[in-house]
């Protein structure tokens, strides 16, 4: 027997009738956590995407598609480490490093090939050769590795302390949890107080006016991509091993739940990355519990038009002022 | 000069294919099994990399130079700026024959070529009327639509429900298709009037999805996911023929369709509303400045963009008499946008070779089976980075005015 | 101007050299086949099998396994010396199991002249593409299309399957459910898809015309989710005995877990699509004691343990899913153009339905309607990480 939560004393955990005040409570309180578990996972891809998103104004498709490389990348670690009988938590520290180091090479090479080619060309453009770098993406790691689902080792062990509220919140979803408040706060400092941060605000705001004020670009440029992507690797590996197996397409749904949640925020707020993710976690947890989950996309999508009706820059974007 | 360039070149191909062999490294060669702890070196593929690799980082650089060279030559105002296609284009002497060739060879295709090629022509010639659509929302008004397929969907479901409840043929229901679709783009257009840019693209994005989940769980209504067979192709005085000569017929239906698209989108272009649009993609705020009704242009933009999808949409299931959800996913909409973009935006040959290429190029593509997408992944970006204005430039109108004779 | 001329000149040397290579390389693998075919049969003597089926996009992993097994069923054909002399070529169409890229395929095999085809994967695609091969008069033979209407309906002679479908299979299921687990109600759940909803469709029309057991929640959830928690909990509350999943493996793997997880153990039947060793593989220890219906293999079956081995050998993994229902159709379909001697449709027909043969999934004909008989259809349960035969 489990021992019992303190949210939920004096109930019993199995307890199926919903109509009941406390069972009402503890399915409540279920659908609450699995919202956050989503919500977690869009919100720790979504502030990759937003981030270079906010500084070079692309719907980056390829985003998604970095992440499943990170994640084969650190499947492919982890299995080399796994035959070679190391322990899974240095297995998981290893697999998290190579695997940002790669998608960080990822990035940084398709923005060169994909994009930098195509500064000054009309905005649309770059969106067009990203849905190319998505498909090649994909197709390449479909032909390179396989057409099916790869089994992936659970790497985040499950720790003590949480074991009274595993039927809550598994340590991997608190793993996630954690991950994702720990980038957004790092990389709003980053981008607040370092000379790279200004300078990919300045870019943010006026490529033009940044380049004569002296900030290399280019350079900004860059930089971004390899953050994002790293950034990417990292909700990679250890969405991954949250989820337990991975394959080439993982990173399409993926890229637009991102992108759906990084527009609800705010596009290019990275709190509004992460406060997104979970709004858009919770509305379909709640839709399908509540609700039913044949529809939880269509509430999902109901919920982000009504949002941006009333909030049309986003939930935590800035409205800002037309210019003449 | 020369040599050295060769020379600077060759380098940087090596390190660049040196570089993708170190990226590619160990997805090409090392294959895990978790469970059973077994790994798999492929060292044989780093080779094919490399050399694969080199080869197109020489090609790359070269193509570059071109056209960096190009852009130079441009900038500098020396050479024509103008291709060789632009040029022929541009000469009238030239277009009619050219036309009277390209009609020619379209009115007799069906009897020349096989099935497969015609049905895979119709499949672009609708494409090519959902870019011309699509060309309208984005292209000229300048509103970026991401979920342009759910009016290919509406208008797809309402031939096959309109025809398995009521029996109604072809030609009865393509009106009505029309305007559903009319309906559904002003539907869509009116909640996100406020919308600019990027979110007015989610937003998009988000009602294709909608549409497509109602269709997939609304089993009631549209059969699910196992979607509507035995569709009735389009009717001919009720005589009975066979899969190839209806091909052949539908062909020839969206061979009139695409000119009817080609003549009303050119003809709106130069119109009133075509100009308000114009003016709206350029800037919004001085569109309304100069009195012109946003609102009503950008309804206009999307009511009209969706009648002509919502009306290949009916083409489309009565070609393949079968239509489910699975034939309106995201993906779709991508595909129409980069038909438009790649086209060229604005342009109407630019959107006709768009379309071709697009989808013509993974037909003829088959014997690279399991290749195929890869290529034409590559190839989609290959275009967008050496003609990132689409294949096709658009024009605008140039009014010159004569001052001297004032 | 000149080094423009060079670099052509270079670049186009070096892709001749590359596509040589590669060539020579290719030319090496087929020469034991080529070298049979000039030995075995005059030169344009062939049968051409097409497979289409998904071969790229997300489905990918489903169509695959087919094109596998109808190039191993092809090449030891090819080895025996082929059918009457005949060598036979197996030619892949990708349709994405999209239906316009499925129609695009099957007037491609027709332009081609091919006349049996295996395939298509999905239901859908297989619907839009029928009436184009029956026009053409194409025998078409899909190891995993189970809409019940393919056969049923009668509208599509020239159209045989390997599976069963999904009327029988989800009956099956339910019966199963019911009669032997003893439950009463049941928690009836789907992944929205053709070959899913199709089976929970067909399980729920079965236990509710049963009476005996209730469905307790008939819901879809969406493919490729992270997270299915919300849908764990209703089928908590709902007070299910039993979930009865159509759909496939990976979001059935991700389901049990949660459910494990959530501290749910009830009995999880399923299909076909999640009967996939991939299934063990991803669920790991949470996938003892699942139920899933399928085909029977028999452990002794020595065409399943030859083509297994063969595959092995020639592409160095385990099989996918469908395998063994596509190596069966292939080696039917080559099997009846052999016995009727020719390509004519009537012939391979009568054939069809007339000589057994004998298959991985077991010695089969089909009937006039076009499923297959002779394939017996069993519960399987995983057991110590593997599927064990229930009974």
């Amino acid at each position: 027997m489990r021992p019992v939560p303190w949210f939920c004393k004096g109930k019993a955990v199995r307890d199926p009738p919903r109509g009941r005040q406390d069972g009402f409570m503890e399915y409540f309180l279920q659908l609450f956590f699995g919202g956050l578990s989503r919500g977690s996972v869009y919100a720790l891809i979504a502030l990759g995407y937003t981030m270079v998103y906010g500084i070079i104004e692309l719907i980056n498709f390829a985003h998604g598609e970095i992440y499943m490389i990170g994640a084969f990348m650190g499947l492919i670690v982890a299995g080399v480490l796994t035959a070679m009988g190391w322990p899974t938590l240095s297995i998981l520290v290893i697999a998290l490093i190579i695997a940002v180091l790669y998608s960080a090479a990822y990035g940084y090479t398709v923005e060169k090939i994909a994009y930098k080619p195509l500064r000054g060309a009309p905005r649309l453009s770059p969106l067009i050769s990203a849905i190319g770098m998505s498909i090649l993406l994909q197709n390449y790691i479909m032909l390179a590795q396989t057409p099916d689902f790869l089994p992936f080792p659970r790497l985040i062990p499950d720790l003590e302390f949480m074991e009274p509220y595993a039927n809550f919140l598994a340590t991997s979803d608190l793993f996630i949890i954690v991950t994702s408040i720990a980038v957004m706060v790092a990389l709003t400092l980053f981008i607040k107080f370092t000379r790279m941060g200004k300078a990919m605000r300045a870019t943010a705001q006026n490529r033009k006016m940044a380049m004569l004020v002296g900030v290399n670009v280019d350079q900004v440029i860059s930089a971004t991509f390899i953050i994002g992507s790293a950034l990417a690797a990292v909700g990679g590996v250890l969405i991954a091993s949250h989820i337990g197996q991975i394959n080439f397409v993982i990173g399409f749904l993926a890229g637009i739940k991102a992108f759906t949640a990084a527009v609800l925020g705010g596009i290019g707020s990275i709190p509004g990355a992460v406060l997104g993710g979970l709004v858009l976690g919770w509305t379909e947890s709640f839709a399908a519990g509540y609700v039913s989950s044949d529809y939880e996309d269509v509430f999902a999508f109901l919920l982000l038009v009504l949002i941006l009706i009333f909030r049309p820059a986003g939930l935590l974007g800035k409205q800002r002022a037309q210019k003449v | 000069m020369a040599a050295s360039s060769i020379l600077n070149n060759l380098k940087k191909s090596a390190i660049a294919s040196l570089w993708l062999a170190f990226l590619t490294l160990p997805i090409m060669v090392i294959r895990v099994d978790t469970v059973e702890k077994t790994v798999t070196w492929r060292w044989m593929h780093l080779a094919y990399m490399l050399a694969g690799s080199f080869v197109l980082a020489l090609f790359w650089h070269f193509m570059m130079d071109r056209r960096d060279r190009g852009a130079a030559a441009r900038a500098a105002g020396t050479s024509q700026a103008a291709s060789a296609l632009g040029r022929v284009l541009e000469n009238p002497k030239l277009v009619k024959p050219l036309l009277a060739m390209g009609f020619l060879v379209a009115a007799v295709f069906p009897y020349v070529f096989s099935m497969y090629q015609t049905n895979i022509l119709i499949s672009a010639l609708i494409y090519v009327v959902l870019g011309l659509g699509l060309n309208i929302t984005v292209g000229l008004a300048g509103l970026l639509d991401l979920g342009y397929v759910a009016f290919y969907a509406v208008g797809a479901y309402a031939y096959a429900l309109l025809n398995m409840h009521f029996q109604l043929g072809f030609w009865t229901v393509l009106p009505l298709a029309a305007i559903m679709g009319a309906f559904f783009g002003l539907l869509l257009g009116f909640p996100v009037l406020r919308l600019r840019g990027d979110y007015l693209a989610i937003v998009t994005l988000g009602f294709g999805q909608i549409v497509r989940l109602v269709l997939e769980n609304w089993s009631s209504f549209s059969q699910g996911p196992s979607g509507i067979s035995n569709i009735a192709r389009p009717g001919l005085f009720g005589i009975n023929y066979s899969v190839e000569q209806a091909t052949t017929y539908i062909y020839y239906i969206m061979l009139a369709l695409v000119i009817l698209t080609i003549f009303i989108t050119a003809r709106l272009k130069d119109s009133r509303i075509g100009r308000s649009w114009l003016a709206l993609r350029e800037d919004e705020i001085a569109c309304q400045a100069m009195g012109i009704d946003n609102t009503k242009a950008k309804l206009m933009a999307f009511a009209l963009g969706a009648t002509l999808a919502s009306v290949m949409g009916a083409v489309f299931a009565a070609k393949t008499t079968f239509v489910n959800p699975a034939s309106f996913t995201f993906m779709e909409s991508a595909m129409i946008l980069a038909i438009v973009v790649l086209g060229g935006m604005g342009s109407v040959l630019g959107v006709i070779l768009g379309a071709f290429l697009l989808i013509l190029l993974p037909e003829y593509m088959r014997a690279f089976s399991e290749y195929r997408m890869l290529i034409f992944g590559a190839t989609m970006i290959l275009v967008m980075v050496f003609r990132p204005q689409g294949l096709i430039r658009a024009k605008r109108k140039v009014y010159k005015i004569n001052t001297e004779a004032a | 101007m000149k080094a423009r001329w060079m670099m052509t000149v270079l670049g186009v040397a070096m892709a001749g050299m590359l596509a040589v290579g590669c060539g020579g390389e290719k030319k090496e693998e087929k020469k034991p086949e080529a070298a049979n075919a000039t030995a075995a049969a005059p030169a344009a003597k062939k049968v051409v099998l097409g497979v289409a089926g998904a071969q790229s996009g997300d489905l990918a992993s489903y169509g695959l396994p087919s094109l596998n097994a109808a190039k191993l069923v092809a090449k030891e054909i090819n080895a025996k010396g082929g059918i009457n002399g005949a060598q036979v070529e197996v030619m892949p169409m990708d349709d994405q199991c999209k239906p316009e890229l499925a129609t695009n395929a099957a007037t491609k095999l027709v332009s081609e002249k091919v006349t049996i085809v295996l395939g298509h994967i999905c239901s859908g695609a297989t619907k839009a593409a029928l009436p184009i091969y029956k026009d053409a008069k194409v025998i078409v033979m899909s190891p995993s299309a189970t809409s019940t209407e393919l056969t049923q309906s009668g509208n599509y002679p020239n159209f045989f399957r390997t599976i069963s479908y999904d009327l029988i299979q989800g009956k099956a299921a339910a019966e199963f459910a019911v009669n032997e687990l003893k439950v009463k109600k049941v928690a009836v759940i789907h992944d929205k898809g053709d070959y899913g909803k199709g089976f929970a469709e067909s399980a729920k029309k079965a236990l509710e015309d049963g009476k005996v057991a209730k469905v307790a929640l008939f819901e879809g959830i969406t493919p490729g989710g992270v997270d299915y928690s919300a849908i764990v909990q209703k089928i908590k509350a709902s007070g299910a005995d039993c979930v009865l999943y159509g759909g496939y493996h990976p979001e059935a793997s991700k389901i049990v877990t949660q459910m494990h997880k959530k501290g749910l153990k009830i009995a999880f039947v399923s299909d076909d699509g999640v009967k996939d060793d991939t299934f063990i593989k991803t669920a790991g220890a949470d996938a003892e004691g699942v139920y899933a219906t399928g085909p029977q293999i028999l452990a002794d079956n020595e065409v399943y343990k030859k083509a297994l081995a063969d595959h092995e050998k020639e592409f160095g993994s385990k099989p996918g899913a469908f395998f063994p229902q596509a190596y069966a159709a292939s080696q039917a379909l080559l099997n009846a153009v052999a016995k009727a001697g020719s390509t004519d449709y009537d012939k391979v027909v009568a054939a069809l339905q007339k000589e057994y043969v004998e298959t991985p999934v077991g010695k089969i004909k089909f009937d006039a309607k076009g499923d297959a008989e002779g394939v017996s259809f069993s519960v399987y349960q995983v057991k110590s990480g593997k599927y064990e035969l229930v009974k």
